[in-house]
């Protein structure tokens, strides 16, 4: 799929956005709760939701698991893709569940490595299967970088484009 | 697997593409798994105090909400120093994730990554200038991989069966 635009978000699409982020309640009515907090109407937030899920202005809306928590695993991968290939290799590699994240990336010096992905397995020995799987679809070496410490993780980015599409 | 073990995997494969967007949302999911609204919002509970679950909420789409460039920046910086200069790094408020993973020599030097998030190639740039010079000496290389297509985005699948 191609880099989408900075999307078309009203006052409220944004104030939604920066306050949903995490802490959504657990309670009967979660949606007129949040809603409440934001002043507009339960079937508004649902609407606007629904809304922006369609448009693709947010991913999800939901829980956000975290695989470790329950023996699984989470491991950033890279491959050298050579221009030629791509199209060959980028079907392949998003062909399996395992793959959560995709992203093509270019290096400002002289790095490599342009297919950057996430598996995202079950188990810690599946990363493994999934790596062996993916090289032998593909014909090329996957280099797993498996995070041995994290510094700080908080994805929490308020909305920048104010008054919509730049 | 024990039965509570069961519950909770139900309820991650119902949820993971997203919570239902109706106004009850857990006595919806309840329903579609033969429980109770309450177990499930114990459960739901339970598993946030884990930290099963991270967070409920929205999960944007940068692009669409204005971060366009999106640099992540990668440092080869002294093993035995890397844990002071992580957190360093990591306390930095344009910073979103940092994380020490391991080389891959010779094709991949670097051990520290450091992901930057902004409007442009050159606010990102910036950003990781000041990250240079807080690193100081202690960094011995350093490069910079923008984003420049979304290939998938999917996030966590695990499949129905019991694993």
């Amino acid at each position: 799929m191609p880099r989408p635009e900075p999307a078309v978000l009203d006052e409220v699409d944004r104030r939604i956005i920066d306050a949903l982020q995490g802490d959504f309640p657990i309670c009967d009515r979660p949606y007129a709760a949040a809603a409440e907090t934001l002043g507009i109407g339960e079937d508004e937030l649902i609407a606007r939701l629904q809304s922006m899920l369609e448009r693709k202005v947010l991913t999800r809306f939901g829980p956000m698991f975290q695989i470790e928590r329950m023996g699984g695993a989470f491991v950033l991968a890279a491959m050298a893709v050579p221009m030629a290939e791509w199209e060959r290799v980028n079907s392949a590699v998003n062909a399996f569940a395992e793959v959560a994240h995709n992203y093509r990336r270019e290096s400002a010096l002289d790095t490599p490595f342009n297919m950057w992905f996430v598996l995202a397995t079950e188990t810690k020995e599946g990363i493994a299967a999934a790596v062996e799987k993916i090289e032998t679809a593909t014909g090329l070496p996957v280099y797993p970088f498996p995070k041995l410490k994290e510094y700080f993780v908080e994805m929490k980015l308020s909305v920048r484009n104010a008054g919509g599409a730049a | 697997m024990s039965a509570n073990d069961d519950l909770d995997r139900r309820l991650i494969v119902a949820t993971q593409a997203g919570l239902p967007l109706v106004p009850r949302p857990y006595h919806a999911l309840a329903e579609q798994l033969g429980t109770t609204a309450d177990e499930v919002m114990a459960r739901m509970n339970a598993m946030l105090e884990r930290g099963t679950i991270r967070r409920i909420g929205a999960v944007p789409n940068h692009y669409a909400i204005g971060y366009t460039a999106n640099g992540m920046s990668v440092w080869d910086v002294p093993d035995e120093r890397i844990d002071e200069l992580g957190a360093m790094v990591g306390a930095l408020d344009f910073v979103t994730h940092a994380y020490h993973r391991p080389r891959a020599l010779p094709a991949w030097p670097y051990n520290l990554f450091a992901m930057v998030h902004g409007s442009s190639r050159e606010e990102v740039l910036a950003k990781v200038a000041e990250i240079e010079a807080l690193l100081g000496g202690d960094c011995r290389r350093h490069d910079v991989l923008f984003s420049t297509e979304i290939l998938k985005k999917t996030g966590l699948r695990i499949s129905n069966s019991a694993g």
